[in-house]
């Protein structure tokens, strides 16, 4: 095994890269379950997104229409869950499984006739003056767009839990939605727009798979990311900074171990496509999860 | 309506439906059963690219039936004895992980004929066939070794199977001939078909260095991916993917189907159909070589071709000794030419290739 091989500054670059789909998903469920609501959906969010993203870019020719295109497609599926867990009142965990596996038949259906279609191509920024620091330059500031934009999220999504009026409401909904509702906040509001919110990210994590990390539209093309996401909200004891930690950890063994493969390591190919999963889960283990949002998984409803 | 009578006109439809096939005016059905999806851009594409040459040469007498990305395995045994059932007479089941599922549906239907692609099982109704790509291996091995500029050429390999390693050994020969101080980096994907794994097996050779990827999977990820990071050199798989050209892809395998389809539908009309083994080259056709794009300066385009065409002829094979293998025991005297025996069922490395085949 030659471990010269492996670029530090590169690996440490693509680990930014590699965790963003993942990063993008779990942090518009981390705000879901923070109202209270459990969506498991989040895969066939993401899948659903990843394919109407990259059917609007192929028909626009423009990247950045397809994330809103997927962001609205994985959004409107999100719906179909919330209407049917807030005002139908049924069963979430049921729900969102069945929401995954609605989205994968659905976007295979959709995705007929764009398998082996060339996506538009959406070019690395390369920011000036910071992008010329040595070893940290090219690691953290010479990437496509969306990798900060989901960077943004999460700063965004944490600034907006702790210093806003309405993230204390949010906050209040998925602690506990009797008490909320009594000091009049509209629960069913909050959690539908938390739900929307939640589904728009998971749809740009998927289009963030096919139209740059890949860039191609293949049927179940994100393998189990959104399933990871999930484990990643409850690593992060549902802290949007914790969060962020979890992915890199996720997205860090994923490269580590194809780029021990290339390096010649002495160890099963096995063993190594299976080390992301075996660190999220040993990781989940070892760490004392927090608490979870007081309301989460319960359904809601004003009458009782 | 209860469940015997459901059943009762279930096999009565059956009945009618097979009683229908037998009627000589009907026309030849064809089955075929791919392990990707069409638009693949590579391996299934080119398979259906035959089916349709197929459909042209014979117009009404033949029809054809395929179903694509079928996954290898049970599944695959499921969709063969449908199509069987539904009066194929013909099913061309065209990926090695069919082998065993094959041989069982065709025990269960000795008057379909079955063609099975790049496997060693054969039975009296079921052939297989497959064609020499290593052939064209060697010459993207002496295109890429006089390519590289880092001296590393990235391999993304699917399946630890024979023919996947006689594609990185004839490549690995044939580029550390005109480059001694070539070197290959191999990654196996354990997939035919997955463009997330294919893309992220591209760039993290690129990163190690390779300026140069050979790719044994059937999606065009890797292209992208090269293309992307600008400098890498890479060649078509299974299918030109000149969508690509003139770079980074520099040249392609062409594997061209559609011949022996013809031939074989042919011979299944006129009840000539017997159970062969085919192993056609560059020579036959089976294999081609797409263009060599400009990208390549002149002289290394030119000993290419003349590559090229010692192996059409025959006069050179791509395993001629001295070889050895990977752990410095002789395999081939000097001058000696490998059996087909043995490259088929290759399973090791040769000589200067650093790692372990995956058991």
């Amino acid at each position: 095994m030659d471990l010269s091989s492996i670029n530090p500054i590169l690996l440490l670059a693509s680990l930014m890269v590699a965790a963003t789909p993942i990063l993008l998903a779990a942090i518009g469920e981390l705000v879901v379950e923070r109202a209270g609501v459990l969506n498991l959906g989040v895969e066939g969010m993401m899948i659903t997104g990843a394919v109407c993203g990259f059917v609007v870019a192929v028909a626009t020719n423009s990247p950045w229409l397809g994330f809103l295109g997927a962001a609205v497609g994985g959004a409107l599926l999100s719906l179909i869950f919330g209407f049917l867990t807030q005002f139908l009142l049924s069963n979430q965990v049921a729900t969102g499984l069945a929401l995954t596996l609605f989205g994968l038949g659905l976007s295979a259906l959709i995705g007929q006739g764009y398998i082996g279609v060339k996506a538009p191509s959406f070019p690395d920024w390369y920011i000036p003056l910071l992008g010329d620091i040595p070893f940290v330059g090219p690691i953290v500031f010479q990437h496509d767009p969306m990798v900060y934009v989901g960077l943004a999220i999460v700063a965004g999504t944490w600034g907006y839990l702790k210093y806003t009026r309405a993230g204390l409401i949010l906050r209040a909904v998925g602690e506990n939605h009797e008490a909320a509702h009594a000091l009049g906040y509209h629960v069913l509001r909050v959690r539908m727009l938390a739900i929307m919110f939640g589904g728009a990210c998971a749809g740009l994590g998927g289009a963030y798979l096919s139209l740059v990390r890949v860039p191609q539209w293949t049927e179940g093309m994100t393998a189990g990311a959104g399933w990871i996401a999930l484990a990643i909200v409850v690593f992060a004891s549902w802290r949007p900074w914790r969060l962020l930690l979890g992915a890199y950890l996720f997205g860090g063994v994923t490269v580590l171990q194809l780029n021990l493969q290339a390096a010649g390591a002495a160890i099963g190919v096995e063993y190594l496509s299976m080390a992301p999963y075996l660190a999220t889960i040993a990781v989940l283990v070892i760490m004392r999860a927090g608490r979870a949002p007081g309301s989460l998984g319960q359904s809601f409803h004003a009458s009782r | 309506m209860t469940i015997k009578t459901l059943l009762a006109s279930a096999t009565l439809a059956l009945g009618l439906a097979t009683g229908a096939t037998a009627d000589a005016n009907d026309p030849t059905k064809v089955g075929f059963i791919y392990v990707g999806p069409v638009g693949d851009g590579g391996w299934t594409y080119e398979h259906n690219q035959g089916r349709l040459a197929v459909e042209e040469y014979f117009g009404d007498a033949v029809e054809t039936v395929f179903v694509e990305s079928v996954p290898e395995g049970p599944d695959a045994e499921r969709v063969m004895t449908q199509m069987a059932l539904q009066g194929a007479d013909l099913i061309f089941t065209t990926s090695f992980g069919y082998m065993d599922q094959t041989i069982a549906v065709a025990e269960k239907f000795p008057d379909v004929k079955f063609e099975h692609a790049t496997g060693y099982k054969r039975a009296e109704n079921v052939s297989t066939y497959s064609a020499r790509f290593y052939e064209g291996r060697a010459v993207q091995g002496h295109i890429a070794g006089q390519m590289t500029e880092s001296n590393v050429i990235g391999y993304i390999a699917s399946f630890p199977i024979p023919e996947v390693i006689r594609g990185i050994n004839s490549a690995y020969l044939h580029a550390k001939a005109v480059n001694p101080d070539v070197e290959f980096k191999i990654v196996w994907a354990y997939t035919w078909f997955d463009p997330a794994k294919e893309a992220e097996a591209a760039n993290v050779l690129i990163e190690q260095g390779a300026d140069v990827i050979l790719q044994h999977t059937d999606s065009t990820a890797p292209q992208a991916a090269a293309q992307a990071a600008g400098n890498v050199v890479t060649f078509g798989q299974a299918s030109d993917m000149a969508e690509f050209a003139p770079y980074p892809r520099v040249s392609s395998i062409i594997d061209d189907w559609a011949p022996y389809y013809i031939a074989r539908t042919q011979a299944v009309i006129d009840g000539t159909w017997e159970s062969t083994d085919t192993w056609d080259g560059i020579g036959p056709g089976m294999v081609g070589i797409g263009e060599i794009s400009d990208a390549v300066p002149a002289d290394v385009k030119a000993s290419a071709e003349a590559l090229i065409e010692r192996l059409r002829t025959g006069e050179y094979q791509p395993f001629t000794g001295p070889i050895n293998k990977q752990d410095g025991s002789v395999w081939l005297a000097e001058g000696e030419v490998a059996d087909d025996g043995t490259l088929a069922g290759m399973n090791f490395y040769v000589e200067g290739i650093v790692g372990d085949i995956p058991q």
